[in-house]
């Protein structure tokens, strides 16, 4: 993400009185790898003419933000009690089994980043995960590997 | 899929109602009436209906707007608290989805009683779709002269805008969102001053619950003699309630305020353990009985599922659940302690069950 995308972005929310959280989530949304990275960062304080240290604080603060690169699809489960009873437990290991990766981490070829997600409202559907923007409920452990399976599908088709 | 029902506020029942099949149903009869009137005589009506906020303190909403109107500052702004992210809710999620329109109707009346020209949704990063529907339905009430400058001739003018949240449940609490639209983390401030005083940016600010709002439209346009015949006395009207678990049935209810529900729980511990997980991850950090308080409280959970636990633990953890319900410095913090506290009382014995496997299992065997 270059200094000129960054200012247009910024651009387009109301320039220097642009709100920062709504800069942030744009930019990104609008980096490869779904994140801020440090140049973002002082770019982003140096526009708005504001600290970076105040840029950090509020980009730290937020789980919906990260500070260092996603992988292509983001899949994010939901830790709550309605999905628990719900038998969240066994998706959330036959994902980390699928994929070989745990809470946090991206898969070597970069395709999935998992993370844990706080209540996603989805509780008429539990147990329910999210990848990127869409959700998948009443998962059992064979069902979450085939979501799985058609976002790999979807990546190799994207590289013929 | 139900039966339209003159007696319920919501009636959720169809995927979607466009603005012209709500229009149909008597949607924007309440905006026209209170744009022909003083601003008086709907917060009049509102006071007389008894409308509470839905979004857990029920404070009466028509005093809330008047004290927003009585400030001297005219920059005043109005803001949709749809923030939701209380593990096992998704009533917010339905209303904005099935009825988007009830919604912006009803933040439009509120903003033109409250007399704030600048408006927004705060709807939390991790509803997308929500956001999306939102988005289109603020552009076509735009089209159709029902938002934005001159609304149906009036002189009345609302910008409504979206603000989306990122992933934070404490934005919840009304200060803390102010601070996150305003750039800052979400943490909560000292009260008072109250937003109706000092909110965004300084300004006096009406801050309600998305399903509070959406109620707004229905009570001008059928009357608060209708609304205080729903429910009981003392709460008027009906409640939208989440249904998940071990039900039959998951999904949304609407039902009048009154009605009694059984929560038939499983195992505690484990769930309560959640809870805490839960709350230990959304404190901001900013007190310190929320903050170590939840952690001393999770690791004592964890001894306890684990076995590992003696006696003593207990009456630690709930020296701990006081000083999180007690001291902390907001709500949350405060929330925080109750499953902990009911729990202890309720169910103390599941918890005498899990120490003394530790503490006298191995005498038993020997």
């Amino acid at each position: 993400m270059g200094t000129a995308e960054i200012k247009f972005i910024i651009k387009q929310l109301g320039e220097k009185k642009a709100p920062l959280l709504q800069v942030l989530l744009a930019i990104q949304d609008a980096t490869p790898g779904k994140y801020l990275s440090e140049e973002a960062v002082n770019e982003i304080a140096r526009i708005l003419e504001v600290s970076r240290c105040r840029v950090y604080s509020t980009a730290s603060f937020y789980s919906e933000i990260s500070l260092k690169p996603r992988g292509l699809h983001l899949i994010r489960v939901c830790t709550n009690s309605p999905c628990e009873n719900a038998g969240k437990e066994e998706i959330h290991n036959a994902i980390e089994q699928e994929l070989g990766i745990t809470i946090g981490q991206t898969t070597p070829d970069g395709i999935f980043t998992l993370e844990s997600v706080n209540c996603l409202g989805a509780c008429f559907m539990s147990p329910a995960i999210k990848v990127d923007d869409t959700l998948y409920g009443n998962l059992t452990p064979e069902s979450v590997v085939s979501v799985l399976n058609s976002f790999r599908k979807e990546q190799s088709y994207g590289c013929i | 899929m139900g039966v339209y029902n003159q007696n319920l506020v919501f009636n959720i029942i169809e995927e979607y109602v466009d603005l012209t099949a709500y229009r149909l149903r008597g949607g924007y009869v309440a905006l026209k009436n209170a744009l022909e009137q003083q601003p008086e005589h709907s917060i009049k009506e509102l006071k007389a209906s008894g409308l509470r906020g839905r979004g857990g303190a029920a404070f009466p909403t028509a005093s809330k707007i008047e004290m927003v109107r009585k400030n001297e500052e005219t920059d005043r702004y109005i803001i949709c608290n749809a923030d939701e992210g209380e593990p096992g809710t998704f009533k917010d999620r339905f209303i904005m989805t099935h009825v988007p329109f009830q919604v912006i109707e009803g933040i439009t009346i509120a903003a033109y009683l409250a007399g704030a020209e600048h408006g927004y949704i705060y709807v939390r990063h991790e509803y997308p779709e929500v956001q999306e529907i939102l988005r289109e339905s603020i552009k076509k009430a735009e089209d159709a002269g029902l938002l934005g400058e001159n609304i149906l001739g009036s002189g009345f003018r609302l910008k409504l805008e979206i603000f989306s949240g990122a992933g934070s449940y404490l934005c919840g609490e009304e200060t803390a969102l102010l601070s996150s639209i305003e750039g800052r983390k979400g943490r909560p401030r000292v009260k008072p001053p109250y937003p109706t005083q000092s909110g965004l940016w300084n300004k006096p600010t009406l801050i309600n619950n998305v399903e509070t709002l959406a109620n707004i439209p229905k009570i001008i346009e059928k009357g608060a003699e209708w609304y205080r015949s729903i429910g009981t006395v003392d709460s008027t009207g009906t409640k939208l309630i989440s249904l998940s678990g071990d039900v039959v049935n998951r999904g949304l209810i609407e039902v009048p305020f009154g009605i009694t529900f059984v929560d038939d729980t499983r195992s505690i511990l484990p769930n309560v353990h959640n809870r805490v997980k839960f709350f230990l991850h959304e404190s901001c950090g900013k007190c310190t009985p929320c903050r170590e308080g939840l952690r001393q409280a999770n690791v004592i959970l964890n001894k306890l599922l684990s076995g590992a636990a003696v006696e003593g633990d207990m009456a630690l953890l709930e020296r701990y659940t006081r000083a999180i319900q007690e001291a902390s410095f907001c709500g949350l913090g405060q929330a925080a302690g109750n499953s902990l506290k009911s729990s202890l009382e309720y169910f103390h014995e599941e918890y005498l069950a899990a120490c003394k496997q530790e503490s006298h299992g191995e005498e038993e065997t020997a």
